[in-house]
């Protein structure tokens, strides 16, 4: 329970009602994210100034409080989750969009901005703000940097690190330091906002973001495929890269996951097939756009697809861009539980990863489905189980285990775009090695001395196996 | 705030708020953008998604079931649905709320003050259920409003001594007439009879809103239906479901349904969207009763709100006269989102000659009437008929629609508070106006 003498000191740091939370039942709503894992914290402030967050972590760094910056919480990592009785730090009060600059396109938000708010925001001034984490409707800007969240748009534009024209964090010691600019090419010292970019809140909070912004695309189309078999489908995605076009997106949905997302949604997915691809392509010029689309689906076709099928309108395209965003929840609706994995491995691996995958999944007797960022090689096998089946999960954990193991051995890594947080931090050492590994704990020591932000999130546990297991 | 370690009371008998319902949860986060409740405070807790989890907790006894923080927000939540309409997981919240409330209530019901018991046991089992009752009161009420009493409490300010100013503002405008349902029968005027329908005249709108009502008939009765509206119905019981009283719901419930049983009409109509969805659910109100689950599912399969009734039906364009203004559309909750009607009221005004519809942001969040919400609580309330009264005027339309009683007492009072005139009507209100100015065929 939290002493009435820090109490008293957050309330002084951040006055104002409802601005600091200790009631049992704001714990328990402040103790979770996206994942099964929960942990109540010591108590929860919501600070509205780079100021007011830097007195606490000022505070934290003097008492050795541990903090848990959070925005929304729809992570898929652990990553929010405040472990050892810390205070979470929501950044949500922090809202606004500061400013969209139309010459130097790029847009200035507080953390707390919702990342459709924003998109919504650009696009009617006709700009674009690419990433599209499936999250998007509900996680803001702040989250997404911490995660360096990915998205389907990714294969074409890149993550949300491509996009960090600027960053304000504050340090675990309290400096707020601004790196970066409006400028557009810079290396001036240090890449600071790709060290903060993706560090999962270990290093700082961050307080204000500049984000670079493109032109908003005039025409956008969607097409379909179905292959019989996924290896096909795999190959389908190399030869499409390969063939000089680049798609906005090539998704992947296996026939498990088809099957889940027609049980909670029905559109008509093809679901006697063992695969569909879910294209998209973009551009300025209409006649361009069909043309590659069309080019798509004759690769495809030659690859071994069956029935390809163009959207016709934008309502058609929305609806299949809307069920591949469902996903993640739909599978809940088969199983009680599940454990979503996010492992990237290069495109020429991505063959051989499925059918380990596959072959993992009929040896632990468990329901895998996959589906993902196929044309980039990130990949989402999700093993559905239930908690309470404690040979179930044991199995789950061998299951998870393996596919790291694959993913490592054919080359890939942990996470594409969810981060390590708490899930995947016992496999660190074995994806990173031990030299790059100390290399960052360094990092992390010289920034954060005091070891209080974010604890027990990426770094394994020193000495030995961790308290903390799947 | 209870010690850690004293046991938690927990959920008990019947009305149990379901483990398989809340464990769909996933705690993916889309409806806290969505969350009236939310929105306002950005404080998880005050979100669909906090308060499953502190059912939950309730459930697996971590939290205890009175709790003041707990009983708090399951108060607090509007029971809008508007988090049930994004889920894509398909939890089903408001069963997950009604179920709390009810446990609350029946937990708390022997600390509760006198006082507090004897109004509500007036309210909900005296004036809700009776609706004769509900009748005297609001012909003292209106003797009240017409005679020049309501001016001078008012004006005097005694009503602020008293503490009763903003309990006074809510009260609607009592009609010159009461639609008293006594076993009319009403005749199609249109060429073709498509069917009867058992026409449901509502606890506040047959005495508050009976030009609604009125006006519901004849409307009906041009799309071509005869309507009937047998004595023997009552209040649809939502009111006692939200306020946690499940087994006075299920009483209410049984006398519509065999009303409509007896009457032998097609279709169940009603015109106020709150009520609406509470009558598509009585399947799951009885759903533990096996003498009545059948019954209630099929009564329930059988209520068609009036907007998508005459969007189904067909109006008789050929005699639709001119609307000249901008119209917004205030979208209730529970249409909207528990009933998922969006489209069909939005096709109704579109076919009223000289109407532009000017959609306002956030039409479909909560106006913060939300039944008795508003009494129960009233900040939260206020707050959001602010908040919507801006989204109004910033699209600065002549008109406001809608197609519930609640949404056209709050948003009226919103907007008079606001300083300004705009009319606000239901829908089937401006479509029989719509007829009017058409003049006779």
């Amino acid at each position: 329970m939290i002493t009435a003498h820090l109490l008293t000191q957050l309330r002084t740091i951040v006055p104002g009602p409802r601005n600091v939370l200790v009631s049992p039942e704001d714990l328990l709503a402040y103790g979770f994210d996206g994942t099964w894992y929960e942990s109540a914290p010591l108590a929860v402030v919501l600070p509205q100034t780079a100021a007011q967050i830097s007195e606490l972590h000022k505070l934290a760094t003097r008492e050795r409080i541990p903090l848990t910056p959070r925005a929304m919480g729809s992570g898929l990592s652990g990553g929010s989750i405040p472990l050892g009785a810390s205070i979470v730090l929501n950044i949500m009060r922090m809202n606004r969009i500061l400013e969209i600059d139309e010459v130097n396109q790029v847009a200035v938000v507080e953390p707390g901005v919702i990342t459709a708010d924003l998109q919504r925001a650009v696009e009617a001034k006709g700009l674009f703000y690419p990433p599209d984490p499936s999250s998007l409707r509900q996680s803001a800007l702040g989250g997404n940097v911490a995660e360096n969240a990915g998205g389907a748009r990714c294969l074409k534009y890149g993550v949300t690190r491509d996009y960090v024209s600027a960053l304000e964090v504050v340090l675990p010691t309290g400096e707020i330091i601004r790196t970066g600019g409006k400028m557009v090419k810079n290396v001036t010292g240090y890449d600071l906002r790709g060290l903060f970019t993706g560090a999962e809140g270990t290093l700082g909070t961050i307080s204000q973001i500049t984000l670079r912004l493109l032109s908003k695309p005039r025409y956008s189309a969607t097409a379909t495929a179905a292959f019989a078999r996924i290896e096909d489908a795999a190959g389908a995605v190399t030869a499409i890269m390969s063939s000089g076009i680049v798609p906005t997106s090539i998704e992947l949905m296996d026939r498990l996951t088809m099957e889940c997302v027609e049980a909670s949604a029905p559109c008509g997915l093809p679901v006697h097939n063992e695969a569909l691809l879910l294209f998209a392509v973009d551009g300025n010029y209409e006649a361009i756009v069909t043309s590659e689309l069309e080019a798509i689906a004759q690769t495809a076709r030659s690859a071994g697809a069956g029935e390809v099928r163009v959207a016709r309108t934008p309502e058609e395209s929305a609806r299949l861009w809307n069920a591949r965003r469902s996903i993640s929840p739909a599978l809940a609706r088969r199983r009680p539980n599940k454990l979503g994995e996010d492992i990237s491995v290069p495109r020429s691996a991505i063959v051989p990863m499925i059918r380990a995958i596959r072959e993992i999944a009929a040896r632990h007797a468990l329901a895998i489905p996959v589906f993902g960022h196929a044309g980039d090689g990130n990949l989402h096998p999700n093993i559905l189980c239930d908690r309470k089946d404690a040979a179930e999960m044991a199995r789950v954990r061998l299951a998870a285990r393996e596919i790291f193991e694959a993913a490592l051995a054919l080359g890939g890594t942990l996470s594409g775009e969810h981060g390590i947080g708490l899930l995947k931090k016992q496999f660190l050492e074995a994806d990173l090695g031990p030299d790059v590994l100390a290399l960052m704990r360094r990092i992390k020591d010289a920034i954060d001395p005091a070891g209080i932000m974010n604890p027990g999130k990426i770094f394994p546990d020193p000495g030995g196996p961790d308290a903390f297991r799947l | 705030m209870t010690e850690p370690d004293a046991p938690k009371r927990g959920f008990s008998g019947a009305d149990i708020p379901a483990e398989s319902v809340y464990n769909q949860c996933v705690r993916c986060g889309l409806c806290l953008p969505t969350c009236p409740t939310y929105v306002e405070t950005l404080v998880e807790t005050s979100s669909p998604r906090g308060r499953i989890a502190l059912i939950k907790a309730v459930a697996e006894g971590r939290l205890d079931l009175t709790s003041p923080g707990f009983m708090h927000q399951m108060s607090e939540c509007l029971d809008c649905r508007a988090c049930e309409a994004v889920c894509p997981s398909g939890v089903a919240y408001g069963s997950l709320l009604e179920a709390a409330r009810t446990q609350i209530e029946r937990a708390t019901v022997r600390s509760q003050p006198d006082s507090r018991k004897l109004v509500r046991a007036f309210a909900l089992e005296a004036l809700f259920s009776n609706l004769g009752l509900m009748r005297i009161v609001a012909w003292f009420l209106r003797l009240y409003q017409r005679s020049g009493l309501q001016a001078l409490a008012r004006s005097t300010g005694l009503l602020r001594a008293l503490g009763l100013e903003k309990l006074e503002a809510m009260a609607p405008r009592i009609s010159d007439r009461f639609f008293i349902p006594s076993g009319q029968n009403w005749q199609s005027t249109a060429p073709q009879r498509k069917l009867t329908a058992f026409m449901h005249a509502g606890c506040v709108m047959h005495v508050a809103f009976a030009e609604v009502n009125e006006a519901t008939v004849r409307v009906l009765r041009r799309s071509g239906c005869d309507v009937i509206a047998p004595a023997d119905q009552g209040c649809c019981g939502a009111i006692a479901v939200h306020a946690g009283d499940l087994d006075l719901g299920r009483e209410l419930a049984k006398r519509n349904i065999v009303a409509f049983e007896r009457s032998g009409a097609d279709i169940y109509a009603i015109n106020a969207a709150g009520c609406g969805s509470s009558l598509k659910e009585y399947g799951h109100l009885f759903a533990e009763d096996p003498g009545w689950s059948a019954r209630a599912a099929a009564f329930s399969a059988k209520v068609r709100d009036i907007t998508e009734l005459l969007d189904e039906l067909g109006l008789d364009r050929a005699g639709l006269g001119r609307i000249d203004a901008v119209v917004t559309y205030q979208e209730p909750c529970h249409l909207a989102h528990a009933q998922r009607i969006a489209a069909a009221p939005r096709r109704l005004l579109a076919q009223i000659p000289g109407l532009v519809l000017r959609e306002m942001e956030e039409s479909s969040l909560c106006c913060g009437s939300a039944g008795i919400y508003n009494i129960t609580q009233p900040e939260m309330a206020e707050e959001l008929q602010a908040r919507k009264i801006r989204n109004i005027l910033a699209v600065d339309p002549g008109l406001v629609a809608t197609a519930n009683p609640g949404c056209q007492l709050q948003v009226s009072a919103g907007i008079v508070k606001a300083g300004k005139t705009i009319p606000v009507k239901h829908i089937v209100q401006l479509i029989d106006e719509s007829y009017a100015a058409g003049g006779l065929r």
